[in-house]
């Protein structure tokens, strides 16, 4: 130890390098091992929630392929592509920290807190949108059919055969039918739920792509039900409007919270605090920003984009 | 003689950890960029020629970018193999976990139906007033 210690008394001592350490690289790969651990619990985290998701979709994919039309694909998508150049500041902020351009950090990290705020501003947007339109989880959702024009129903596989445009992820064929026998009834319960709410808009709702299902076990008789009620909401849509919120919502958090770290290290930053040898904070802020991207970059599709 | 037992680091002792060129950085982002328009103009191929792949087409894009994000933004391409296999084992783990509750959930969909009879003997259309929830 004492050799260690005297190894670097050769090149000075380093403020930034804990006693604890031998050398700034070991310092390094540690807290990047800690912050590893910490995303893998963050994976999991989101990971029970995609379990939600899965579930009910599997079961429910009428409610999936209904509900997915109150999503506004093209703010979505912005806010996908938003993040994406956030990430992009980011990783180029670790490498300027790297290289000890610190006016480089300072503004790559201020566009990465930049992006951050564009993106929780379309969330408002979008969130606001969904809560004067009642589509809101449980006893909330209020929504009756008709609206706004700006959540328009693009419907571009309206004519679709309903067998063709199920995507019943991993489920078999027999449960999806199964579940859908349950939840396809006309939506007397949402109409229940959403007493005077009649909204004088012009929005023609895209049908249900998904057939109601046979009354016979799990669909296997033929129907010979008219097409009428496919018209219909799907019974029980607010909980995809929960997932949706709980999803979205706790990614937002986490957009919230790196924000706030970056701008943490941003304060660090503009004191000089980064350099070749330290720059553990930049790249670890930097990971949990990257992370919360990557989340998004599986909730955008599986939210937005389904049909 | 503490010191001497440690590999020499990669890349010098000048710098910790590797740095990614600019070249680099800016191609996985345009391939992000593109891929992300990409899983939008799928939306827009009529559903009977995806079909069932619908979900597949948008997960394996989504799986493309996220392993260009964790590669190259995540520094795993270069990085200790130790933080990559932490974070396959997260991910196996969530898969695993779905799996798992989409195949439970499958198995004993039939008995969970209000008014659907899990007895499969009698496959018999039942009449329209089926009873719902």
């Amino acid at each position: 130890m004492a050799e260690a210690a005297s190894h670097h008394d050769v090149h000075g001592h380093d403020p930034s390098l804990q006693h604890h350490f031998d050398n700034p690289e070991q310092q390094f790969d540690s807290g990047k091992l800690g912050m590893w651990l910490f995303l893998a619990t963050e994976v999991l985290l989101f990971g029970g929630l995609f379990v939600a998701y899965a579930v009910y979709r599997a079961n429910h994919p009428e409610i999936f392929v209904y509900a997915h039309q109150f999503l506004d694909k093209r703010l979505g998508g912005i806010n996908t592509l938003v993040l994406i150049c956030s990430s992009l500041t980011m990783a180029w902020g670790v490498r300027a920290a790297q290289l000890g351009q610190q006016r480089l950090l300072k503004i790559l990290l201020s566009l990465t807190i930049l992006g951050g705020f564009i993106f929780m501003g379309i969330k408002y947007v979008e969130y606001k949108q969904k809560w004067e339109h009642g589509l809101l989880p449980g006893k909330h959702f209020t929504h009756k059919e008709g609206g706004h024009a700006a959540e328009k129903a693009p419907a571009p596989a309206a004519a679709a055969p309903a067998a063709a445009a199920t995507p019943a992820p991993a489920g078999t064929a027999h449960a999806g039918a199964a579940a859908a026998q349950g939840a396809a009834t006309p939506a007397a319960p949402a109409a229940a739920a959403a007493p005077a709410q009649a909204s004088s808009g012009t929005l023609k709702l895209e049908p249900s792509l998904i057939k109601r299902a046979a009354d016979g076990p799990a669909g296997l008789a033929p129907t010979t039900r008219a097409g009428a009620e496919h018209e219909a909401a799907p019974d029980k849509v607010w909980i995809f409007f929960g997932i949706y919120f709980l999803m979205t919502g706790l990614h937002a958090i986490h957009v919230l919270a790196g924000m706030t770290a970056i701008g943490w290290t941003l304060r660090k930053a503009t004191l000089g605090a980064f350099g070749p040898t330290y720059f553990t904070p930049v790249d670890l802020v930097g990971l949990y920003w990257h992370l919360v991207d990557l989340i998004w970059i599986f909730l955008f599709p599986l939210l937005y984009l389904i049909h | 003689m503490a010191h001497h037992d440690h590999p020499p680091a990669p890349q010098g002792h000048a710098n910790v950890g590797h740095v990614v060129s600019l070249r680099v950085l800016f191609a996985v982002w345009g391939a992000l960029m593109v891929l992300t328009i990409v899983t939008v103009a799928v939306t827009y191929i009529p559903a009977e020629l995806l079909g069932p792949f619908t979900l597949w087409v948008a997960l394996g894009i989504a799986g493309i970018k996220a392993s260009l994000v964790a590669l190259y933004f995540m520094h795993l391409r270069w990085d200790r193999p130790l933080n990559g296999i932490i974070m396959a084992i997260s991910i196996a783990v969530v898969i695993l976990f779905v799996g798992g509750a989409l195949t439970d959930t499958a198995e004993y969909q039939g008995d969970m139906i209000p008014g659907y009879a899990p007895d499969m003997a009698g496959a018999q259309p039942k009449p329209a007033g089926a009873p719902s929830p």
